[in-house]
């Protein structure tokens, strides 16, 4: 490759509050077309915006886990452009004082870090919505829902320091897990609560200016971002390679075809006339509610994975995947609270748990399994009184009926048997029944034994010591 | 003169105002008599003070995050030139 993609990524967060950013109607999903409107968010004249401060909380929460500087004084301003979906003729959003600015992210590619800056991330509110239904008289009219109209987004802004589809991926994702983990996102990119714009250019390696960028819009996968960068990096390249040169504009990515189209006609609405709202006051955080905000962080990703190998000395790859959702590492967490032996709880909680929920398409919030009666589980495998083999029949009972393990073993007779007498009188029935094999075994054919074992262990269902056995066992073979 | 008349036509384009020509001659020299006005402010030094944003002194007006009663679909909908169930019915956007 001749030349260097330059990316920088256009997320909109949409903040989990309960009402708009600028007046009192609900921000629920999916609810009746135009249901959730009031004169504030459908632009009626005379009606006046006032901020939600859960919205200046969520920014602020946003600003300090990103590392960004929160400017003490910020104002909002409007944004102007005439679109149906817009009914006030300008969207309120933020300009020249943005809340946060100046932050980064670290990330992770091919095993590397690599650190991303963060310009700025602002508060604005989201449009309505236009539907074009194909039904309703052949595509000769747009449909508007002002539901979502004035529904609270942070725009995060990063610096155009992503050179690869693979690194643009990797930010965002980082970015996602970390609103998600706040608190202040659904994260649910389908229903657009996470959606990506990315500003993409290329110039020849080693080049100190960057080339001429397109902006796709219209991704809202993880798996689309990538397809959308690398269609797009591949198109700049052809077009460099002939000798064209590439234009500025605004590009429409097609999941259908995994490529991007033009989507002139919308570059002359391009001047946006931006001034101060007059209808928001000067917006002023001070030190002592960022040192307010600050404290009701949750221990980001991050810290999570340093603490679990550092402190509890688990490996990189359990730390990772149990760090990877706050759910599970709150699970995780609330189990070592009780029974303080990480590589057991971790081995449980990404094996059984993970994979019962998994099957069960359920939450982990949701697990009939809690850390509680895991933990009281895995302190009878400690004492003895049942195998680890065991252990899984009673998970599986417990995440059944939410049953104490206590209970399960005692109701079904799992209770392992240590009693060397018992023990060594199934053994014998075993040998008795198996006399070829034990004269193999005798023999020379040393790896008879596991047949032995087994052959023991089922016939004591599962419920024999089976340190006890294997010592018994080689005991009464060698003998 | 501030304003030129493609100026006046860019602006008034960007506001979908349709302006005849006689508007916009009228409009060039109205807006250039309003700049030329403000532009007295240049006489003094501003240097090292904040822009002002806002004519009120006041900052902080919040609303707490909950709920309050939205107008309802048919009264959303009532004033609207067109509609179609309950959505706004506009003339086709093309995307």
């Amino acid at each position: 490759m001749k030349y260097q993609a330059v990316i920088g990524l256009e997320v909109h967060v949409q903040l989990l509050t309960n009402t708009k950013i600028f007046c009192g109607c609900s921000t629920r999903f999916g609810a009746e077309p135009n249901s959730q409107t009031c004169p504030v968010c459908l632009g009626l004249p005379g009606a006046l915006p006032v901020l939600n401060r859960r919205v200046v909380e969520f920014a602020v929460r946003a600003g300090l886990a990103t590392n960004c500087a929160i400017a003490p004084r910020s104002i909002f301003a409007r944004k102007n452009y005439f679109y149906p979906d817009l009914p006030k003729g300008y969207q309120i959003s933020q300009y020249e004082l943005a809340i946060c600015s100046a932050g980064h992210l670290d990330i992770d590619v091919d095993g590397e870090t690599k650190r991303i800056g963060i310009t700025r991330i602002h508060m604005e509110e989201d449009a309505g919505k236009l539907v074009h239904l194909d039904t309703m008289e052949a595509g000769e009219k747009s449909y508007v829902d002002l539901n979502r109209a004035c529904t609270p987004l942070l725009e995060v802004v990063s610096e155009p320091d992503l050179r690869s589809a693979d690194e643009a991926v990797a930010y965002l994702k980082k970015l996602h897990q970390i609103v998600v983990y706040l608190g202040i996102c659904d994260g649910n990119m389908e229903e657009g609560s996470f959606r990506c714009d990315a500003n993409v250019s290329l110039m020849p390696v080693g080049a100190g200016e960057f080339g001429t960028r397109a902006e796709l819009k219209n991704i809202n996968s993880f798996r689309f971002v990538k397809q959308a960068i690398e269609y797009e990096i591949e198109r700049q390249a052809e077009i460099l390679d002939d000798g064209g040169k590439v234009v500025q504009e605004t590009r429409l990515f097609d999941p259908a075809t995994g490529t991007t189209r033009s989507m002139r006609g919308k570059e002359e609405a391009h001047d946006y006339r931006y001034f101060p709202d007059p209808d928001l006051v000067p917006l002023v955080v001070s030190d002592d509610w960022i040192a307010e905000i600050r404290g009701t962080l949750p221990e980001l990703p991050d810290a999570k994975k340093a603490r679990y190998t550092g402190e509890f000395g688990l490996p990189e790859y359990d730390a990772e995947v149990l760090s990877a959702s706050r759910d599970i590492a709150d699970y995780f967490d609330a189990c070592v609270a009780l029974y303080p032996q990480a590589k057991p709880v971790s081995n449980w909680v990404m094996g059984e748990v993970l994979r019962a929920l998994k099957e069960d398409n359920r939450a982990v919030a949701d697990c009939p399994v809690t850390p509680r009666l895991l933990t009281e589980m895995l302190r009878l495998v400690e004492q003895g009184t049942i195998s680890g083999k065991i252990a899984k029949t009673v998970f599986d009972e417990m995440y059944k009926t939410g049953k104490e393990p206590a209970g399960i073993v005692e109701e079904k007779g799992l209770v392992q048997v240590s009693d060397s007498g018992a023990i060594e009188q199934i053994i014998d029935e075993v040998l008795v029944a198996n006399p070829d094999n034990v004269e193999q075994y005798r023999g020379g054919k040393e790896k008879l034994f596991g047949f032995f074992v087994g052959q023991v262990m089922k016939a004591s269902r599962g419920k024999a010591n089976p340190a006890l056995v294997n010592e018994l066992l080689l005991k009464k073979l060698k003998g | 003169m501030k304003i030129t008349r493609e100026q006046v036509e860019h602006v008034a384009r960007l506001a979908r105002l349709e302006l005849s020509d006689a508007e916009k001659e009228l409009f060039t020299g109205q807006l250039d008599g309003i700049l030329a006005y403000v532009d007295k402010l240049n006489e003094l030094d501003t240097s090292g003070i904040v822009p002002t944003a806002h004519a009120v002194p006041m900052e902080n007006a919040f609303r707490e995050d909950v709920v309050t009663a939205s107008l309802g679909v048919e009264r959303a909908l009532a004033n609207a030139p067109d509609r179609s169930e309950s959505f706004f019915r506009v003339p086709k956007v093309i995307e």
